[in-house]
């Protein structure tokens, strides 16, 4: 049989295309599946995510200011306090994407090979991994309001959260989830399971001591260098997002370099993480 | 659906660097290579050529199978059929679908059983069944249903709500092609299903395809157990270095090469020492080789028609008395080592 004889046979049918709603209905079942996962053992993960920041609110909001030492001094233990809640927030959405979205598709893509499933699902590549950031995101909201009960009890309830700017939580809140959850796929496509031990040494602790959790970037004016360089770590505006909108009687970064640059982080970190992704499933 | 479930015209993969990690750590057994190793047909500085130029037709309600060993492109072919290796040159057509221009249309008339144990650990069987109806846009009710239905013909309906990871590897694979079949495609690819399975669960599979395409499922299988191309398909594509090699049916196959076949037999007394029954026998048409040992003796033999009689023949001219007889067919395996001039390796 040679390719002519072959090629003379059956040419293709016209074929209806996949229609934007077709892609919709996908991706929302995709995404449902990794809710159905996360609500069957919502009790631990809510424990899990709320154990780490509320321990670090105790210690050095509550019992610091306590014992004679402490990072915002003994009398301004409130407004640590104040400063705090967002930051801690903030490592949360970040920490949500990489646990949420990079570990598991870090173990999906070389040992489970578990994402086969999904990536046959009829879409574009493209559109599962944008699913897992959805769903990532999700998963970092849920966790970022978990922390604010936490930290609220463990400070011994004196956190002041105003909640003056709904607008600023409602936007900030959401984009910052989507940059942590769009950051998870970035490294979860990049990394091979042999280094991710270095994912939380070397990325993930610099993003959270840098990032602006502890102290609000103004506050950086002492060492400009650091001031500068802190910049380049999109948790540094999560923080200070958060900050204007649950403390804005705290200093904080104006607002448009809040949004401007987590907008392009976004922009960034998904068009590097889908076209990764693509690279991954198809050769 | 009319025509060709499958065509490939001029079909090729090269890959750029060494082939990528298609395949998961192997299922285990004497076949394993170290995994990562499909398609290294040969490297002539411009990559590897996995797939070279591969034209085939299957059609709607075949059974087919893609026979050859580790590395002879069989994986890579089934990649570019399902979607998921991009063909370097030449087209292939999936129930109707172009899979190069519309790859997600295509997945919703194929759907594809991998090597390795691809279940999602995090649901239960069910769901791992319900929410592969959900991605392919059918609804609640009816994935809830057609999982039900298909648990039940797989015999699993106990398993329902297992964990995928309790699974035994014979149930997982049964799972898995539960699972491919839910969105009901036209065309099931199945790369080496039982590679790893216990020989009673391999039989069970096998059952279980042939019951599905005798119910009209097109199913294409690459398998590199010469057993089970042989029972299987109907037609078989005998590919190795990225090449097709021969493709017929079974016993086409056989008589294409001429393949020889072996008659086994046992005689009353143990065979003469000078040598005369043997000499006899060479002088049968057809006949290749004669080994004789003690009462025993084998006949190597090319399909003749009048072979077996031949050698009968041949045995009473000798004076010897002829005990038992019996013939083996010629093996794919034997169908093989004409083709290739090597040895099967597994």
């Amino acid at each position: 049989m040679t390719a002519t004889d072959l090629s003379t046979r059956t040419a293709p049918a016209p074929v209806p295309r996949l229609t934007l709603a077709a892609g919709a209905a996908t991706a929302l079942a995709l995404v449902e599946r990794d809710l159905a996962v996360l609500f069957h053992d919502l009790f631990a993960y809510a424990l899990r995510t709320a154990m780490q920041p509320a321990l670090f609110a105790f210690v050095f909001a509550y019992v610091f200011p306590r014992i004679g030492q402490g990072i915002g001094g003994s009398r301004n233990a409130a407004a640590f306090a104040g400063v705090l809640l967002p930051g801690l927030m903030a490592n949360t959405l970040m920490f949500q994407g990489v646990t949420a979205v990079a570990l598991p598709l870090v173990s999906e893509f070389s040992v489970s090979r578990e994402i086969e499933d999904r990536v046959m699902a009829p879409v574009p590549v493209k559109v599962v991994a944008l699913a897992k950031v959805i769903s990532g995101a999700l998963q970092g909201l849920f966790a970022a309001l978990v922390v604010v009960p936490a930290v609220w009890i463990a400070t011994g309830f004196q956190a002041p959260v105003s909640l003056g700017h709904p607008l600023r939580l409602i936007t900030i809140l959401p984009l910052g989830a989507l940059v942590g959850s769009a950051l998870g796929l970035m490294l979860g496509t990049v990394i091979s399971p042999r280094r991710i031990n270095y994912l939380f040494a070397l990325l993930l602790v610099p993003l959270t001591l840098l990032g602006c959790v502890y102290y609000p970037w103004a506050a950086l004016g002492a060492l400009p260098w650091l001031q500068a360089l802190v910049l380049a770590n999109p948790v540094v505006y999560m923080s200070e997002g958060l900050r204007a909108a649950l403390s804005p009687q705290l200093p904080h970064m104006p607002l448009w370099a809040v949004y401007g640059l987590l907008g392009s982080a976004l922009a960034v970190l998904l068009w590097i993480g889908l076209a990764k992704f693509e690279q991954r499933v198809l050769s | 659906m009319n025509g060709d479930a499958i065509l490939c015209v001029d079909l090729t993969k090269r890959y750029s660097g060494p082939p990528p990690g298609l395949r998961g750590p192997r299922a285990g057994g004497p076949g394993a290579n170290g995994g990562g190793g499909d398609g290294l047909a040969g490297d002539d500085g411009g990559g590897v050529l996995a797939v070279d130029r591969l034209n085939l037709t299957v059609a709607a309600g075949e059974f087919f199978g893609l026979l050859g060993p580790n590395g002879a492109g069989k994986t890579t072919t089934i990649g570019m059929l399902t979607t998921r290796v991009i063909p370097t040159s030449g087209r292939a057509v999936v129930a109707a679908v172009d899979v190069v221009a519309e790859p997600a249309l295509a997945r919703t008339r194929l759907a594809a059983v991998t090597q390795t144990n691809t279940l999602d650990r995090g649901l239960s069987v069910f769901d791992n069944l319900y929410f592969h109806g959900r991605y392919f846009r059918l609804s609640r009710a009816e994935c809830r249903r057609r999982a039900s239905e298909l648990l039940a013909r797989f015999d699993l309906a106990g398993r329902a709500e297992s964990r995928v990871d309790q699974l035994s590897g014979g149930l997982a694979q049964r799972v898995l092609i539960a699972r491919a079949l839910l969105h009901r495609p036209q065309v099931l690819f199945l790369d080496e299903p039982t590679s790893g399975l216990d020989p009673q669960s391999r039989l069970r599979l096998w059952e279980e395809l042939a019951a599905l395409n005798r119910g009209g499922q097109t199913i294409v299988l690459t398998t590199h157990y010469m057993e089970e191309a042989e029972r299987l398909c109907e037609r078989i594509a005998i590919v190795d270095h990225g090449r097709l090699l021969a493709l017929n049916t079974p016993q086409g196959l056989k008589d294409e090469v001429h393949a020889e076949r072996l008659l086994k037999l046992t005689l009353a007394t143990p065979a003469d020492s000078d040598g005369k029954l043997a000499a006899a026998l060479r002088a049968v048409p057809g006949v290749v080789g004669v080994e004789t040992d003690g009462r025993t003796v084998r006949v190597q033999g090319q399909a003749h028609p009048g072979l077996v009689v031949g050698v009968v023949n041949a045995v009473a001219q000798a004076g010897a008395e002829l005990r038992d007889l019996a013939v083996s067919e010629p093996t794919l395996e034997a169908v093989f080592l004409k083709l290739t001039g090597k040895e099967y390796r597994e």
